[in-house]
């Protein structure tokens, strides 16, 4: 019998691996993102979060996407990225 | 394999298993004595022996000078080919040659045969053999032992049911489909933002159960769905049950088959089944939204599989979806809705446009949820029953009409009110808000001719906040 050969239905993507960074051992002094995605009570959690952040001694700042159904805007995940030792985004509803 | 260069002079291919060949066996002889005559034989390498022949044993030659006629005799100028003429006509010989008195004691004409580059029987696996290099995609062979089918489920390239196993035969006809270019990009599409070629949506195409003249509109919907207005992203990502759902138009629907009629948004009907499928076959496995990662859906819905039907907008009393898009009456195009699954609207007894539109209002106001205005839009896709109730009223009349009855006073939809928490914030309006934005109800009409039904895609977040109908003329 003859090989059959088929072709390949992928994007035949070659994934480049980026590690994470080390996980922090203690959040004091560092400076911590908080993504709002526009998702309903989002707020309502993310404000406990930085009430509770604060109190640990991190400095807290706070983000939003423009809209829950879209990635986050490219310069608003460089803008995180580039401010943020650490970032916590919100899922709600 | 690259195109065989032809010698200078001329050139003539034939075959033994032809008689209009073997009649005109004297002419090649005084063609050869008196020019520079090269044959090509397709199926024996001795005939026609004086002249000899060179066997086109691969057919290459005849393949790509694409010759479907023999006798082909053809002039060569410094390796191009620059005239043809087929079949035997003394006078059209003696003219290309420039030699009088070829074949005397033969008839004045007889038809040539049919190539064999061009059996049907061989075709398609000359068409791989010749014209293979085309392709780009990584080949993947397929062992004796293993089932191409089950070895596609295994490597997660299927929506759950078997598809047609891609192979290079299958992939150069569905590309015969299209005049565009297998290497052409066609879009990026999310959510990993891949590019993806003309070849690659041919793949798709052929694993979906396409055929070929179904390419122009899968091309279409893979462009319409692919940008930020449509947000392909987010109907992945969201958890609510919505997918793509192509609503096509114009003559080309019933030139390849599409059914608008009986069982119009069901199973059964070939282009309507694989136009669809090979879409999302195509975000999966090119853009990478399988269910379980980016696709988060909470109930998903069997529209993911595939959703894609016609509007009869030969029949339509009120024009098309693509008509309200700005697409010109008779020109083929594509719709393409973030929607859900399909839900029937029943009114069996009215019988004036006035009773029927309070109906289908009613019906559109609870869509997703009675107290949740303007964040939703919906195609309303109106059966010839209900239409002929309707009578009288233009798409703009139908339209006015039920926006007039979906209107509700903001205090009666705060979140809160009738014991409900669900709605909008409170003191958010104190006039009455419309159910849907004005262009946020689209009219399809489709469906059998029996039925006082009309069905309801709900939509999913609309606008710049989700996602916005595209509608794309079809590119042949």
């Amino acid at each position: 019998m003859s090989t059959r050969t088929i072709l390949d239905p992928t994007g035949e993507r070659t994934l480049t691996e980026r590690a994470r960074l080390a996980r922090p051992a203690a959040l004091e002094g560092l400076t911590v993102g908080l993504l709002d995605i526009s998702k309903p009570r989002g707020d309502i959690f993310l404000n406990r979060i930085e009430q509770r952040l604060s109190e640990i001694g991190a400095n807290v700042k706070r983000y939003k996407k423009p809209t829950f159904a879209k990635p986050a805007p490219v310069d608003l995940r460089h803008e995180i990225a580039t401010e943020c030792h650490v970032v916590i985004e919100a899922l709600a509803d | 394999m690259s195109k065989p260069k032809l010698p200078d002079g001329f050139v003539v291919v034939v075959k033994r298993d032809c008689e209009t060949c073997q009649t005109v066996v004297p002419v090649l002889q005084q063609l050869a004595a008196a020019t520079d005559l090269t044959v090509y034989t397709q199926d024996d390498p001795d005939f026609p022996g004086d002249p000899a022949a060179i066997y086109d044993a691969d057919l290459s030659v005849s393949w790509h000078y694409e010759i479907e006629t023999v006798p082909t005799l053809i002039r060569v100028v410094e390796g191009e080919q620059v005239d043809r003429t087929f079949g035997w006509l003394r006078t059209a010989w003696e003219e290309f040659t420039g030699i009088d008195g070829l074949g005397e004691g033969l008839p004045p004409m007889r038809p040539g045969c049919g190539s064999k580059s061009v059996d049907p029987d061989l075709v398609d696996e000359l068409n791989v053999r010749h014209g293979g290099s085309v392709l780009r995609s990584r080949r993947i062979e397929v062992a004796d032992a293993e089932d191409e089918i089950e070895m596609m489920f295994t490597r997660g390239w299927t929506d759950g049911l078997p598809v047609v196993p891609p192979t290079e035969q299958r992939v150069l006809k569905m590309l015969t489909g299209t005049s565009r270019a297998p290497d052409e990009i066609v879009a990026t599409v999310p959510p990993d933002l891949v590019d993806i070629t003309v070849e690659k949506v041919a793949i798709s195409a052929v694993m979906a159960g396409c055929l070929p003249e179904y390419m122009p509109w899968v091309l279409t919907a893979v462009e319409a769905v692919c940008n930020d207005e449509f947000n392909m992203h987010g109907l992945l990502a969201t958890t609510m049950p919505v997918a793509p759902v192509l609503v096509c138009s114009g003559h080309g629907t019933r030139a390849i088959g599409m059914n608008s009629g009986i069982n119009a948004l069901g199973q059964g009907n070939r282009a309507n089944s694989t136009i669809g499928r090979a879409l999302q076959l195509i975000v999966r496995n090119v853009g990478g939204g399988r269910p379980g990662e980016v696709d988060r859906a909470a109930h998903g819905s069997p529209a993911k599989l595939s959703f894609c039907f016609a509007e009869n907008d030969a029949e339509s009393p009120f024009g098309s979806l693509a008509g309200q898009h700005g697409i010109e009456p008779g020109v083929d195009a594509i719709t393409v809705f973030a929607g859900e699954g399909p839900r029937g609207l029943v009114d069996q007894l009215s019988r004036t446009p006035e009773s029927l539109a309070n109906s289908l209002a009613a019906q559109l106001q609870v869509m997703h949820h009675h107290k949740l205005v303007l964040s939703f839009d919906a195609i309303l896709v109106i059966g010839p029953e209900h239409a002929r109730v309707l009578a009288g009223w233009d798409r703009d009349r139908i339209l006015f009409e039920l926006h007039m009855r979906l209107t509700t006073p903001a205090a009666e939809l705060e979140r809160g009110a009738d014991g409900i928490a669900e709605g909008i914030p409170v003191g958010m309006s104190t006039a009455d808000l419309p159910k849907f934005h004005p262009d946020g109800l689209m009219l399809a009409y489709a469906g059998g001719g029996a039925g006082l039904f009309s069905t309801i895609i709900p939509g999913w977040v609309n606008g710049e906040m989700g996602s916005k109908p595209v509608t794309r003329q079809v590119r042949y």
